[in-house]
């Protein structure tokens, strides 16, 4: 007899979003377009990543009557972020029965030693990560889904590159190793033997592994499934953008055809204005240096 | 012999690894020239409809591939790909490939809360074990025949050689429910 898994289940909602675009949204006319643009499924929340960091302050869940709202509009999963360990507004996630809650860095962060114990709750979790250790780390806890981190609300896919390419030379290394290094190794990265070993085995993560932070455009998208994304979220870039509905559906086609590159050129074409985006050395304040 | 797995969005690698475990071969469909090849059947997996149903019509892939299976070719849809099947969606007007006989209510179970897990008969294979994530089930059917139920919904159907599930045999252990369809084509 097969047991009703929860966790199971929640890895399992992640492998059908494989091959999508999540987009950030902060109204239900936003989720509509999403959603006609060929959306796997929206992120709700209040002000997307480039507000938060344009406006500062203590940045926290949404509204949850704004996120209902989103849930009413659309017939895709809805997801919606709580802050780093802060499990009260996770519960009122579950409570309004989110399909996935994203324990993002990009509010501000309510633990600054513990994440929540994922493990406790029923509804999926999504954490985002830069490495192999954090991603592991999460999963542990009982994260279901993980994504890079990249750096949110710039536009600038830099850091997303760099986490997507530690998290793989990790694993190649690991592949690599003897059976027999496996146990310093997880000392080292602060984890349990069994996700190493898993790692170690079938060179992969235990769970979808998705591409967030600063995606813009097309070739963004591109990139990051070349890198080996299995899917990407898009934040400021769509509804930051000159023309969002022309602009979601482009990044939409380039997931599913990454690795051509002559459709690329078409879907790239007469876009209009990319969100403007800010280089990482022009920023003060770094989201993915926020919970490890 | 050769399946044809769409490859547009969804859980698709997942189907080719069963298809691969019962000795066949196969391919991903992304593009209209991708199935200008000969093959011997079809898989819709599961995913998002909307993306699916969206992405077919943008690649002009929709037509040809109702055409196919109007003409007899094998199908089998899982979850969105058994809502991509339907010939009538419940409180939508939307048609997709629309070849077959079944009226299908989609996210039939509400949110991921309502996802599970559970075994039950399926017609000429006995008890096997069903995921549902956020899945659908078949309200009811015109033409095709139901090959099994869960909690009295109707949750797979045959009609000639087009195989709708509302669950998901690509993520259990055993590949029976595609050794049942490349059988049946």
């Amino acid at each position: 007899m097969k047991n009703n898994n929860r966790y199971e289940l929640n890895k399992e909602l992640a492998q059908m979003l494989k091959g999508g675009v999540i987009m950030d949204v902060t109204t239900p006319e936003q989720a509509k377009i999403a959603e006609e643009a060929g959306a796997c499924a929206v992120m709700a929340l209040e002000r997307i990543p480039a507000d938060i960091r344009a406006a500062g302050g203590v940045s926290r869940m949404s509204d949850p009557k704004m996120i209902k709202g989103i849930q009413a509009a659309v017939s895709i999963p809805v997801m919606a972020k709580c802050r780093i360990g802060h499990f009260a507004e996770a519960q009122i996630l579950q409570a309004i029965e989110i399909d996935y809650i994203d324990e993002s860095e990009v509010l501000s962060p309510a633990d600054d030693k513990l994440h929540i114990n994922k493990r406790k709750f029923d509804v999926p979790f999504v954490c985002g990560a830069k490495d192999l250790g954090e991603a592991l780390r999460r999963i542990n806890e009982g994260a279901s889904m993980i994504r890079t981190k990249g750096e949110p609300g710039t536009g600038d896919i830099v850091q997303a590159v760099r986490h997507m390419r530690m998290m793989n030379s990790a694993i190649r290394k690991i592949q690599s190793m003897d059976e027999d290094e496996l146990y310093n190794e997880a000392k080292i990265m602060e984890v349990p033997f069994d996700l190493v070993l898993y790692v170690h085995e079938n060179g992969r993560l235990p769970v979808v592994n998705f591409a967030a932070g600063g995606v813009a455009t097309p070739a963004d998208a591109a990139l990051m499934m070349q890198l080996g994304a299995e899917g990407v979220f898009v934040g400021s870039g769509i509804f930051k953008s000159g023309n969002p509905a022309k602009r979601a559906r482009a990044i939409v086609q380039a997931v599913t055809n990454y690795n051509d590159a002559k459709l690329l050129a078409e879907l790239s074409e007469d876009l209009g204005e990319a969100m403007v985006g800010i280089n990482e050395d022009e920023i003060s304040l770094l989201m993915a240096e926020r919970g490890k | 012999m050769r399946i044809g797995v769409l490859a547009l969005q969804g859980a698709f690698i997942e189907h080719e690894k069963k298809i691969l475990e019962c000795g066949a071969e196969t391919f991903e469909i992304r593009q209209r020239h991708d199935i200008e090849r000969s093959f011997d059947g079809l898989i819709l997996p599961g995913g998002e409809s909307t993306v699916m149903g969206k992405l077919l019509r943008e690649l002009e892939l929709i037509d040809p591939i109702r055409e196919y299976i109007k003409s007899g070719m094998g199908v089998m849809g899982t979850c969105a790909g058994l809502i991509l099947l339907a010939e009538h969606i419940s409180d939508d007007n939307t048609v997709h490939i629309g070849t077959m006989g079944i009226t299908v209510k989609r996210n039939a179970y509400g949110r991921q809360l309502g996802s599970f897990c559970t075994n039950a008969d399926f017609k000429d294979l006995g008890e096997i074990p069903m995921t549902f994530i956020r899945a659908p089930y078949i309200e009811s059917t015109s033409r095709a025949e139901i090959l099994s139920t869960v909690d009295k919904r109707a949750v797979a159907a045959r009609e000639g050689k087009q195989l709708a599930l509302a669950f998901h045999p690509e993520l259990e252990e055993k590949p029976l429910i595609h050794e049942y369809f490349l059988n049946m084509i």
